[in-house]
């Protein structure tokens, strides 16, 4: 306890003038409160600032065996342009007509959902396949934008790949690519 | 009728536990914090919603940022260990002393032709100086395959664990950086890597 004996020990004889006995008791309240604030501020600094991640998993890419064909017809492709913009098409490129969309929650994520929902119903419930082709225009951001929006729609089969020259074309004639 | 007087008491509460709590919590707080470590490079990491946590051992970061790639591996063992691999392989024999202070270095990006001088630097001229990047070549120069292989040795023949990468990497960098990241890990069977990023609701 915060308190000391100053009772002092034994008795005291003959009348010796003492100094009056002050309480060594010491008023601890602000002394908490700043404990406490501090370990407020360390609590929040500490846990709420730890950097979280996204999983991504890559094909392997020497291994042949995993390597399966899809059908073209469920297979959605993501060509990422820059300006924070994109175009999607299903099917082959060139076939289907791209349409250009953002990033945002009433863009890709409608799109996304829709055409999982379609292509579902048209192939007895099979998910969509979605290949997502980065230009070199692209930001990372763009790229962990879009891996988020599959993660939230929860379609699974998914791959990052290259983009080739036939759909690089497409972004250019789009004014998504210079 | 005679008034029923309650006793009264003293408000002071003794606070001495309390105390004693506040401050036990507050030392076990500072001393669990971890210092932020500095990137050389200015990095805005993006934004997503499905994270989970990252682990803090075993664990190395890869930074991109202004088309520049630094390299960190967590743990003062393995940071050693990962030099002494380095140096077999590329020939160059680091004395004691450069070893301790790499191992005290978090996040670099100098080749490793630079990397005494950068060693021999005091640690306020290591934070100023700018940094040119472990080279990413995908031809022959790939420096950052080297060390994220060392690495791997390192934390497999310390620690026998597999040693788990993140990349950490700014919004506005264009993807060929990252790709090029990304085709250097691929090369060595890592298929599995941590995007850091920071949290968004839905």
């Amino acid at each position: 306890m915060a308190e000391l004996d100053t009772s002092g020990g034994g008795k005291h004889k003959g009348g010796k003038v003492r100094t009056k006995k002050k309480a060594t008791r010491v008023d601890l309240t602000a002394m908490v409160d700043l404990a406490f604030l501090l370990i407020t501020f360390f609590i929040l600094t500490t846990t709420l600032n730890k950097p979280k991640a996204m999983e991504l998993i890559m094909p392997d890419k020497d291994d042949k065996n995993t390597q399966m064909p899809v059908p073209e017809s469920r297979t959605m492709t993501l060509l990422l342009g820059d300006n924070n913009k994109l175009e999607w098409f299903v099917g082959e490129p060139g076939k289907t007509q791209p349409a250009v969309i953002g990033y945002g929650k009433e863009d890709l994520r409608k799109v996304l959902v829709d055409q999982n929902n379609l292509i579902k119903q048209s192939h007895g419930g099979q998910p969509m396949i979605v290949v997502v082709k980065p230009s070199a225009q692209s930001t990372y951001k763009n790229v962990v934008t879009v891996m988020d929006e599959l993660n939230i729609t929860g379609i699974e089969q998914r791959a990052i790949v290259d983009i080739t020259p036939v759909e690089l074309a497409l972004l250019k004639r789009d004014n998504l690519y210079k | 009728m005679p008034r029923v007087k309650v006793a009264r008491k003293s408000t002071a509460i003794d606070m001495t536990a309390m105390c004693d709590v506040a401050f036990l919590l507050l030392t076990f707080f500072i001393l669990s914090a971890k210092p932020k470590t500095q990137d050389p490079a200015q990095i805005q990491i993006p934004a997503a919603t499905v994270i989970g946590p990252i682990p803090e051992v075993d664990f190395s970061t890869i930074s991109i940022g202004q088309g520049k790639v630094f390299f960190n591996v967590e743990g003062d063992d393995i940071r050693k260990k990962t030099l002494e691999i380095m140096g077999d392989k590329y020939k160059i024999a680091f004395t004691p002393d450069e070893k301790n202070i790499f191992a005290g270095v978090e996040s670099f990006g100098v080749p490793i032709s630079q990397l005494k001088t950068f060693l021999a630097m005091d640690a306020k001229q290591r934070s100023t100086v700018t940094q040119p990047g472990i080279p990413v070549d995908t031809t022959n120069t790939n420096e950052l395959y080297d060390w994220v292989h060392s690495a791997r040795l390192a934390d497999k023949a310390l620690h026998d664990k597999d040693l788990k990468i993140g990349i950490k990497g700014n919004s506005q960098e264009e993807f060929p950086t990252v790709a090029k990241v990304i085709a250097t890990l691929q090369k060595q069977k890592v298929d599995r890597f941590n995007l850091i990023t920071s949290l968004k609701s839905k």
